[in-house]
């Protein structure tokens, strides 16, 4: 029976080893956007000088590239882009320290095999809706690639931001089960 | 008939056909640019009122009603605090349909992309677009330029439609070439794929434009033309409502639900446009509209 967590960031893997695909989870703390061209630059930078600009260790990456600040809150609007495009990267990213991914959509077996071996999630929360979601982001700051324009890594601090899981550390994969459900 | 073939267009512009009434670029790229600040932060409102009907449709304590309600709310917050509904706002796909019996002046959409700079700086929009899709993948910084399309159509009528394209529902959209053969089952199982594999991308509830005939390149653009009409509205023909109606319930009975997060409606609509074809072809394009459907269509003339 899914339940809802609320859990505050930086995760450790202890924090996410009990959670199960179908969960609601409400995120509080700070996570950090990164999308295609982010990726790219991230995995250079790992290779050239094995870090990133923000600790690895237990953090949140959130594939996601706001629009700017408006009605008196820090991004106008924000929300989850297509995960499976990042999908060359995670397995090396949560292998260097990345927890939880946020996005929209589903992951290859990649990725999965990646959560069970590293004990990482996945989760997803709702596309399309980012009025609201922004709602949920209480402060944005860049740390880093401001050249890449919407794509630069920011730092968003979270309050209550809802997600479910969608795959866990045991590889339950939460979008394939509803198909499979329906077949 | 499709004006970006030049001999229509240079027919029309220079060949005494008599204007019926003034089209300027100028007012072009002001529609435009309306259109595009007020589609940013707007729910197309058919699309909201089939989300409404879902909506009550839905048990109320699920995770499907949960979802529908947030894309009412998001629209709400959207309107009051003239915000973004979603933070895509899009590539920026503007088609201009002109009656035959109005002369065209020159380069109508001359000021479009100076309009598109100027409502994606003012209303604090993302800039989405890149200089060249494999060469350049820097960021235009503007959002442009727009994807814009000239078609005549019979009368003395203009009217602009602009549509704010998100990339995730266009990435999850395909072209397939079908043999003839394949008739109706073919062109079912390219819809049903598509949603199958990629509507979790797509942000559903979804509107699902089909184009069937024409061309590789035209079918496309069938397609995508089909996500402008009213939701709800009835197809051309009564053979295209009831494969519409057919391929609806068959989408929603894969249960992927809103968000994908399963339940019911995967789609409120499948909006089917046909055309006549080459004997060898069955051209078939999916073009998926998601739940932050935002598009605007206005008459100039």
């Amino acid at each position: 029976m899914a339940k809802t967590v609320s859990l505050t960031l930086p995760l450790s893997r202890k924090d996410v080893a009990n959670l199960e695909a179908g969960d609601e989870v409400l995120l509080s703390g700070p996570v950090y956007t990164m999308r295609d061209a982010g990726h790219e630059r991230a995995l250079q930078c790992l290779e050239d000088t094995g870090q990133l600009p923000f600790n690895l260790e237990g953090a949140t990456l959130f594939y996601a590239g706001p629009t700017p600040a408006a009605a008196g809150r820090p991004l106008g609007s924000v929300g989850p882009t297509t995960a499976s495009r990042m999908d060359f990267a995670t397995p090396q990213l949560f292998a260097a320290g990345i927890v939880a991914a946020i996005g929209k959509g589903k992951r290859s077996p990649e990725v999965v095999q990646a959560c069970k071996d590293t004990g990482s999630v996945y989760l997803c929360t709702v596309g399309g809706i980012a009025a609201l979601l922004a709602k949920a982001v209480t402060a944005s700051e860049i740390v880093g690639w401001d050249d890449l324009g919407t794509e630069a890594l920011r730092k968003l601090t979270l309050k209550d931001f809802p997600t479910y899981v969608a795959v866990d550390t045991k590889g339950n994969d939460l979008y394939r089960e509803i198909e499979t459900a329906a077949q | 008939m499709n004006a970006d073939n030049p001999n229509g267009a240079a027919r029309h512009s220079s060949g005494g056909v008599k204007a019926a009434g003034p089209l300027a670029a100028d007012t072009v790229a002001g529609a435009v640019y309306d259109a595009v600040r007020t589609c940013a932060v707007t729910l197309r409102p058919d699309f909201r009122r089939a989300i409404e009907d879902a909506r009550a449709q839905a048990a109320p304590a699920g995770r499907t009603a949960g979802v529908l309600d947030r894309i009412l709310k998001n629209a709400r917050i959207g309107a009051e605090d003239a915000v973004p509904i979603c933070q895509d706002t899009g590539s920026v796909w503007v088609c201009l349909e002109v009656g035959e019996e109005l002369a065209v002046p020159g380069n109508i959409f001359s000021g479009v992309n100076d309009a598109v700079a100027r409502a994606y700086t003012d209303g604090a929009l993302r800039m989405s677009l890149v200089r060249d899709a494999l060469f350049d993948r820097a960021n235009t910084r503007n959002n442009t330029p727009a994807f814009c399309e000239l078609k005549l159509v019979p009368g003395a009528h203009a009217t602009l439609h602009v549509l704010l394209k998100g990339g995730g529902s266009d990435n999850a959209s395909r072209v397939v070439m079908l043999p003839p053969g394949a008739g109706a089952a073919g062109v079912r199982k390219v819809v049903l794929d598509c949603v199958r594999e990629k509507a979790a991308n797509a942000c559903p509830p979804l509107v699902i434009g089909l184009g069937v005939g024409a061309t590789f390149d035209k079918v496309a653009g069938l397609a995508k033309h089909a996500l402008l009409r009213e939701v709800g509205s009835p197809a051309a023909s009564a053979e295209a409502a009831a494969f519409e109606e057919e391929l609806l319930a068959e989408v929603n009975a894969l249960g992927i639900g809103p968000a994908a997060l399963g339940g019911s409606p995967t789609a409120v609509a499948v909006h089917l446009e046909t055309a006549p074809c080459h004997i060898a072809a069955l051209p078939v394009a999916v073009n998926m509209g998601c739940c932050a459907m935002r598009s605007a269509s206005v008459r100039l003339v």
